[in-house]
């Protein structure tokens, strides 16, 4: 037990006193004798002062113990006023606070009725409307923005360090049919009406922080008028285009263990390997079915309701469905554009010998070698000169092979 | 500065639609626009209120934070006013307004809605005061005569009150005086005893 300092002087002067005491069984002793009864009497008296000090630290402890209980019991012994309670009591504790209900109800979006005849007239307040505009203006516009330059520069940099793949071996002149004319038709047709879209549909989010300070706001405003009407009129257009692509090349890239082992050594594109492809190769695929995923579901989809073609299907034009179809729309067609840079750089500056495919719709036999092999099988037997365009020619003669037909 | 300020006293409102009536008549509002509009919240049940709404002006006006063409501005008086020569109307401001202030004359195939429209506060556009095509597309400007907003200058209850918001304040805090009771309770208890 450890003493405050002044308490221990203080039983030291008990003690003292104690043996100081003429009365008591050390009177008739010798000086000697009586020297250790007044120290037996000092240990004595000690020990006294020692017995009042301990009860005195037991009521402090159990007056620390009352406070403590009580600072933890008082406050819960408002559960026993219900039980005496009177009747405006009661009433709170119901919540029968009718006005604060009413308000908090139309706070939270509660409709009521209009004598105006209009879509959500009877709506009082439109919660949904600051979540969104936090949503566009904070997060799509912010990670779009920089998801956007951030594509930009990696493929710049990407193009500085691999630059163009070359095609390895030496050109014999001779050409595979790649795409057929209704396929370049229903690619450019479709790649066209993404350029438009993405661009007007870019102008719309971006443009008044990039283009308002170039074309001022009148002068943005006639492009944005023009994006905004270009961009509603050409998206059902572009939603027929992908889905014929669709339907069309589905058959081309249904997934299968080559791909596999193509992503697996980085699709030739990262290291110098030359992994096997059918007439898709893995990335083709990983392209096509978010083309169609992505793009058809979250993108189309979402555009068609945005300009109120999914009524008839129930998906109306309240605001908070227009909300969440614009917030999809704007996220999946950000990503989708900072996957077609991928896909338009590897079709142009990426690869030597890709984009003719797309064009002229017949590409090197060596390109499909490289980069098609396993389809290159397939139609090696129609390899032809350039310029002929003919696919029964099977024999590889022409000596003035033109150098290109388109 | 006086910042212009709308206030509906619940307790007043009679739901007569006077306000509506009046800023249709006043600027000429075409068929399919409402710039204003009485709510009733438990129409037919007792205790039902209404509440007449328009743009309320707001501070931080989240049309004005989405619209892409930036063609809202706040007057000085604190009134928010587009400018229809620069709107597209794409709708985004009537996905973010909390009130469904925005209006459009159309809604066409390929999305296409016309210009917006909405509550002026009575005071016009960006052109001159009270020219003809100010007049034309955004109704008179009466805040430039010296007046206040027609639809609460019309109202018989005087439920609807417009003008600076520190005198609307007053104003509504008196009648809040002379009712009693305490804050959440508002001339509830007069009107319906109980609950």
């Amino acid at each position: 037990m450890t003493l405050h300092p002044t308490a221990r002087h203080r039983n030291a002067n008990t003690a003292a006193r104690a043996a100081n005491t003429p009365a008591g069984p050390a009177q008739n002793m010798d000086r000697t004798a009586g020297i250790t009864a007044a120290q037996n009497m000092a240990q004595t008296a000690a020990r006294a002062a020692g017995k009042t000090a301990r009860p005195r630290l037991r009521m402090m402890a159990w007056c620390a113990a009352f406070i403590v209980c009580a600072a933890l019991l008082l406050p819960a012994a408002s559960y026993l006023l219900p039980a005496a309670a009177t009747e405006a009591h009661a009433q709170v504790a119901a919540g029968e606070n009718n006005r604060a209900n009413f308000w908090r109800a139309v706070r939270e979006g509660a409709a009521g009725y209009s004598a105006v005849n209009a879509s959500e007239s009877g709506m009082f307040i439109n919660n949904g409307g600051q979540n969104w505009r936090q949503m566009r203006n904070g997060i799509i516009a912010n990670y779009g923005g920089w998801a956007i330059i951030a594509a930009l520069l990696a493929l710049i940099l990407f193009y500085a360090v691999r630059g163009k793949i070359p095609i390895e071996s030496e050109a014999s002149g001779l050409t595979v049919p790649r795409w057929q004319t209704w396929e370049r038709v229903m690619h450019w047709y479709t790649a066209a009406l993404f350029v438009a879209l993405a661009v007007t549909g870019l102008s719309m989010l971006f443009g008044r922080v990039v283009l308002i300070p170039v074309l001022g706001a009148p002068g943005f405003a006639l492009w944005a008028n023009f994006s905004i009407n270009v961009h509603n009129i050409a998206g059902p257009f572009f939603t027929v285009g992908v889905l014929a692509m669709l339907v069309f090349w589905l058959k081309n890239n249904i997934p299968d263990a080559v791909d596999w082992q193509w992503l697996k050594d980085g699709g030739g594109i990262i290291g110098n390997r030359h992994p096997s492809a059918g007439k898709a190769n893995g990335g083709e695929k990983i392209w096509f079915w978010l083309v169609v995923l992505v793009g058809l579901l979250a993108v189309c989809l979402t555009g068609l309701a945005l300009i109120n073609w999914l009524a008839p299907f129930g998906v109306g034009g309240a605001r908070d469905t227009m909300q969440l179809m614009h917030q999809i729309h704007a996220i999946a067609a950000l990503i989708w554009i900072v996957v077609f840079f991928g896909h338009a750089y590897i079709g142009t500056l990426g690869t030597e010998g890709a984009l003719e495919g797309m064009t002229t719709g017949r590409v090197s036999v060596e390109w499909a070698k490289q980069h098609h092999d396993l389809w290159y099988e397939e139609v090696k037997h129609q390899a032809a000169p350039r310029g002929v365009e003919s696919t029964a020619a099977k024999t590889p003669a022409a000596p003035a092979a033109q150098p290109s037909a388109a | 500065m006086a910042r212009m300020k709308f206030l509906c006293d619940a307790e007043r409102c009679i739901e007569c639609n006077g306000c509506v009536t009046a800023c249709k008549n006043e600027h000429e509002v075409p068929w399919g626009v409402n710039r204003r509009r009485v709510i009733t919240l438990g129409d037919g049940e007792i205790g039902e209120k209404s509440v007449s709404v328009a743009c309320m002006h707001c501070t931080d006006a989240p049309c004005a934070a989405v619209c892409p063409v930036d063609c809202f501005y706040t007057t000085d008086d604190g009134i928010v006013l587009h400018d229809k020569d620069l709107c597209i109307g794409c709708g985004y401001c009537l996905y973010a307004c909390p009130f469904g202030a925005p209006q459009y004359p159309q809604q066409d195939a390929f999305g296409v809605r016309g210009k917006m429209d909405k509550c002026t506060f009575c005071a016009g556009g960006p052109g001159d005061d009270n020219a003809a095509e100010e007049t034309e597309k955004y109704g008179r400007n009466r805040i430039a005569e010296g007046k206040l907003p027609l639809c609460a200058e019309m109202c018989s209850t005087k439920a609807l009150l417009a003008g600076d918001g520190d005198m609307v304040s007053d104003i509504y805090r008196e009648r809040v005086m002379k009712r009693g009771g305490r804050p959440q309770t508002w001339g509830w208890d007069t009107a319906y005893e109980t609950g």
